[in-house]
């Protein structure tokens, strides 16, 4: 479990978050939900630790983690796995190495389990016949699949996404949302998704957190947020026209 | 003022942190060999070829500035061996490489910062700095000496094929003129110099990289500004070393 309390962060004096708090729940998919530029990426740079939080605090398992150094705090960063927005696949490394590189990092493992773990977190994620790419041969879908196996190499007890469907197109979204799904369950992870995309929203809000000018702004479900009558929340959810007609038609 | 202070603070900052304990030693030894290919191998061709057309010039230059037949002619050949060693296979080598090496460092560094690969490091709790910019110091510091010296051979071949065949010089003596007087500490001092430079070109260039902010354009000035902070902090300790070590 995550807990997050009184959140508040700034850049050269612009607040960017206002004292949020939010409690992430494990074996879940947590959404963090709302508009370009409302601070979501921020948030989840500030739970992570990769931004230092101006106030508040951060407990992982009751563990604080704010204020912890740097040593401690890679011991808990073992057990978190990341997909990026643009997914950050290693340049230099091909399909294999990315996924492997946690498992050189962290373990003492053979080059045989290695290799096994490696095709295990691949075929997962249903990356076949690919392990001697470079990112720079994969399609946008492929490198967040394999940026996922490089996630979830180490078996992390945390995940988090930022924006996993951006630059997809709905098909690749939906399978990668389902990907997602499947192996927070199977791992029993907590999982912070942050995005935009409606349809994960409708697909995966067991949770959700919505943010707007840094502030949390409502908090529910997916069955809760169509009769949610948060204003912001409405425009934000029923901003484009398929949702507006749809609203219509259910009135 | 500020913002050069404030840039020196950051750069030692950095190299505090890339000169931390390794995370795992065998990891970093990959990579570190990873780096001499890249930065050390691939560079002996050009400064093979700009060392062979400097000593060529060199040599051309000493004759046609000493025609006089007061000087003897083999002291082209010592002109040409005492400008290479002294200044032009360290210095001017090292002034190339800020340009080659320098700019691939920080853009490849910035590219890894604005492509979130650097914080893909950071989330798995890998000290980025270390892990990234000490294989690049470690080959550049080790290997770069062996390109002097390969600058130094080929330099020294480009005005003895130069001279020859110009006429203005025969074999002979340039063969002499390049063995007289010859003062054994003058490599020494000139392999010093190189792992000093070095030492700038990488950590500086990997200091303007690791700091990119924005886009693709900001890795774009960084890695101008990696060429041109290292290239000027080359020539200021170029005069200092020379100073301290030849005084």
């Amino acid at each position: 479990m995550i807990r997050a309390e009184h959140i508040s962060k700034s850049f050269a004096g612009r607040e960017v978050l206002k004292d949020i708090s939010a409690v992430f729940e494990p074996g879940k998919t947590n959404l963090i939900i709302g508009k370009s530029g409302s601070g979501k990426t921020v948030f989840l740079k500030c739970l992570v630790g990769l931004l230092d939080i101006d106030e508040g605090k951060i407990f992982y398992n009751d563990v604080q983690f704010d204020n912890l150094d740097f040593k401690a705090k890679k011991e808990i960063r073992k057990d978190m796995g990341m997909l990026f927005q643009g997914s950050a696949l290693f340049d230099s490394m091909t399909v294999e190495e990315n996924v492997r590189f946690p498992l050189d990092m962290f373990t003492d493992m053979s080059r045989e389990e290695k290799s096994d773990r490696v095709n295990f977190c691949l075929e997962r994620v249903n990356i076949v016949n690919s392990n001697h790419l470079s990112p720079a041969e994969l399609s946008g879908g492929m490198k967040k699949r394999v940026a996922i196996a490089r996630a979830i190499a180490l078996k992390p007890r945390f995940l988090f996404c930022d924006e996993p469907n951006s630059g997809l197109d709905p098909k690749t979204s939906i399978v990668i949302d389902e990907l997602i799904r499947e192996i927070t369950v199977e791992l029993n992870m907590t999982t912070i998704v942050n995005t935009h995309d409606m349809n994960s929203v409708m697909e995966n809000g067991e949770k959700i957190i919505f943010i707007e000018e840094g502030e949390k702004c409502w908090e529910g479900n997916k069955s809760e947020i169509l009769k949610s009558d948060c204003r912001t929340l409405n425009e934000f959810v029923f901003a484009n026209a398929l949702a507006k007609q749809l609203k219509e038609s259910s009135k | 003022m500020f913002r050069f202070l404030s840039g020196f603070g950051s750069y030692w900052m950095l190299l505090g942190r890339v000169f931390a304990r390794p995370e795992k030693h065998s990891i970093y030894y990959r990579q570190t060999m990873k780096e001499f290919i890249s930065l050390g191998l691939r560079s002996i061709g050009i400064v093979t070829i700009i060392s062979f057309f400097m000593g060529a010039v060199l040599a051309l230059q000493t004759a046609y500035n000493t025609e006089n037949p007061i000087y003897p002619t083999y002291l082209i050949g010592l002109g040409t061996r005492d400008s290479i060693i002294l200044e032009f296979s360290s210095t001017i080598v090292a002034l190339i490489l800020a340009g080659k090496v320098g700019s691939n460092i920080a853009s490849e560094i910035g590219t890894m910062r604005i492509t979130e690969q650097i914080d893909a490091l950071e989330l798995m709790g890998i000290n980025s700095a270390s892990y990234i910019i000490l294989p690049k110091v470690v080959a550049t510091v080790l290997f770069n000496p062996f390109l002097t010296l390969i600058s130094i051979i080929t330099g020294i071949m480009g005005g003895w094929i130069a001279g020859t065949a110009a006429g203005v010089i025969t074999s002979q003596d340039y063969i002499y003129g390049i063995q007289y007087a010859f003062i054994p500490y003058y490599i020494t001092y000139s392999l010093i110099k190189t792992v000093i430079f070095a030492f700038i070109i990488t950590t500086v260039s990997a200091h303007q990289g690791y700091n990119v902010d924005g886009g693709s354009l900001e890795v774009g000035r960084a890695s101008t500004k990696a060429v041109v902070y290292s290239s000027v902090t080359i020539l200021l300790f170029n005069v200092i070393l020379t100073q301290l070590l030849l005084s």
